[in-house]
């Protein structure tokens, strides 16, 4: 594409020098550092370190414990993606569809935002508390034993839980102005030809909703697997023990309390590979969408 | 909220055909999701205004008691944590800094490299464009640990420079203003340059005012982020005069679950709203912008 530009030297090296010495000093530095010390084992008391080529990655290879933490993250990935997708979802069709009130339910729905994981994090250890949770009342009302931070998958679900109320409100941002972009003669038109709704939805409104539904399922991946770290953390209240935790969480707890640097870099290297085949499968989504549209 | 929303309008318009059965249904659905949004926090409302005691004995409370005062109070005024010159108030400016700090910094750094970008024939456009777009491929989680050390060795843990300006290595912002000024017509650079206006006029007199709104949607979005930043305030920062709100978090978690008191619940919540109101009220208030912002990036 060729613009009209202004011609000058220095003034553009000068207007993207801060970010670039930004972005090198505290991303390419400490990437590069990453991938340098996966090869190398450091003495946890930091006497040196010594090089031990892929040792690190064969450990986390064969370590039972890290295979375990890397299936929960694959089923809490799983479960918050098509939780909050299917939830925001629906409530983003019937938003769209109300004539009275739409602007009160769309701010009733997309507030949640806003709220810091951790801070809902703590809420959720107050709703599903042992002694005093509204949630684990419930679950004594039906006769189950709810026990927050003892039993692996009561920990999980109250992961799971919180993940999905947080997440919702952004995919129901994203459906909703998806749908309201949909030309309405294409909608009209479908309404002569089909009266009923379901097909109508899965015919014409779904295929046109697909690409944003591709984009934020990618969103929603990295979600679960970066940003629910504060619910995380504060649902196990910093003592992870057997409790499920995440890949990232694991990266944290490796590198800072186990001081097991070279492992836990081996892992960080892992996880940029992962985002790295995300973006990459994403990227490619979105060149089609600029085909179609 | 609902109810007295709704109620005034079909109040003035009674005879505008009913509510079929279906639509009442999607009513339905639609009240079952804010309820399931909202539960949460009215429950944290409700418990930060009881007794810890009376919390501890009795459960999480459905309806309001008398200490809500109390609780905020000590939330915001009486110091807390291990060395105890830390407050609320503290935490909130802290979290203020952190949040508008970064949004700033940000949009500045962000405008300028996606002018230099657009606007300016460059040898190296290309690199610089793949250098600075890369960084969109790796959260700071990922690399958390050599990022630490990093700062570390730089000296910069416990100080706003460390809590910032590593979180504004990324090219979000320079991604969102590249998209912008392309859709800006050209013809208007081509104007400014027939009418003699240098580089920086064109970018002081009509870019900038040009690009206000989305200005805004991005200051939002970023003070957003920036508040509700997690991870790095908690490892960077260990002195508690410089902890956030949301970092303050997870020190009163840490104290829940190592103390042999009464956990004060009230407190807890009391100051879990206090993390959420400022950045809830300007996504609720700046609403149309923030969403214009948010689901533009992705084209």
């Amino acid at each position: 594409m060729k613009r009209a530009r202004f011609d000058h030297r220095l003034l553009p090296v000068a207007l993207l020098i801060p970010q670039l010495t930004i972005i090198a000093i505290f991303f390419y530095w400490p990437a590069w550092n990453a991938v340098q010390s996966s090869f190398y084992l450091q003495d946890p008391f930091g006497f040196g370190s010594q090089f031990v080529g892929m040792e690190n990655y064969t450990r986390l290879w064969n370590s039972s414990e890290y295979m375990r933490v890397a299936r929960f993250t694959l089923v809490f990935t799983l479960l918050v993606t098509g939780f909050s997708l299917g939830l925001a979802l629906l409530l983003a069709v019937k938003a769209d569809k109300v004539i009275r009130g739409a602007r009160t339910y769309r701010t009733l729905l997309m507030w949640v935002y806003a709220v810091a994981p951790p801070v809902a994090g703590l809420i959720g250890v107050a709703l599903f508390d042992q002694n005093i949770g509204a949630i684990t009342d419930l679950f004594a009302a039906l006769g189950y034993d709810y026990r927050l931070g003892v039993s692996y998958t009561d920990t999980a679900f109250a992961m799971v839980v919180v993940s999905v109320w947080i997440q919702t409100p952004v995919n129901f941002i994203f459906f909703l102005s998806g749908l309201q972009s949909i030309p309405k003669p294409v909608l009209e038109a479908a309404k002569i030809d089909n009266p009923s709704g379901f097909r109508r939805f899965r015919d014409i409104t779904f295929p046109l909703l697909a690409p944003t539904a591709f984009f934020l399922l990618i969103i929603n991946i990295t979600y679960a697997l970066f940003d629910t770290f504060g619910i995380i953390d504060t649902l196990v209240k910093n003592n992870p023990a057997s409790n499920p935790m995440t890949l990232v969480y694991k990266v944290f707890i490796d590198g800072f309390r186990g001081n097991d640097i070279g492992g836990s870099s081996a892992q960080s290297v892992v996880l940029m590979v992962l985002v790295l085949i995300l973006t990459v499968f994403q990227f490619r989504l979105l060149e089609r969408r600029i085909h179609y549209t | 909220m609902t109810a007295t929303d709704t109620a005034p309008v079909s109040a003035a318009r009674p005879r505008r055909r009913r509510l079929k059965p279906e639509s009442l249904l999607d009513h339905a659905i639609l009240i079952c999701g804010a309820l399931f949004m909202l539960t949460p926090i009215y429950l944290a409302l409700t418990t930060a205004s009881h007794d810890k005691v009376l919390t501890q004995r009795e459960g999480l409370q459905w309806d309001f008691g008398s200490e809500t005062l109390t609780n905020f109070n000590n939330a915001m005024f009486e110091p807390g944590g291990f060395t105890g010159d830390i407050t609320g108030a503290t935490m909130l400016m802290n979290s203020f800094i952190l949040g508008v700090g970064f949004a700033v910094g940000k949009i500045i750094l962000s405008m300028m490299a996606a002018y230099a970008i657009v606007y300016f024939r460059l040898r190296f456009a290309t690199l610089a464009f793949w250098v600075i777009f890369t960084t969109l491929l790796l959260p700071l989680e990922v690399r958390i640990v050599p990022s630490y050390e990093v700062i570390q060795s730089m000296g910069l843990t416990n100080s706003y420079t460390g809590l910032i300006v590593p979180l504004l290595a990324s090219a979000t912002g320079t991604f969102f203003f590249r998209q912008f000024f392309l859709s800006i017509p050209e013809e208007l650079v081509e104007a400014a340059r027939i009418d003699g206006a240098g580089p920086f006029k064109f970018f002081v007199d009509i870019l900038v005012p040009l690009s206000r709104t989305m200005i805004a949607a991005i200051f939002i979005i970023m003070f957003v982020y920036g508040w509700n930043q997690y991870l790095w305030p908690t490892l960077i920062t260990t002195e508690e005069g410089l902890f956030t709100l949301v970092r303050g978090i997870r020190q009163i978690v840490q104290a829940m679950a190592e103390g042999s008191e009464i956990p004060d619940y009230g407190r807890a919540m009391a100051l879990a709203l206090i993390a959420m109101i400022p950045p809830v009220a300007i996504v609720v208030t700046f609403q149309s912008w923030f969403v214009k912002g948010l689901t533009e990036s992705d084209k």
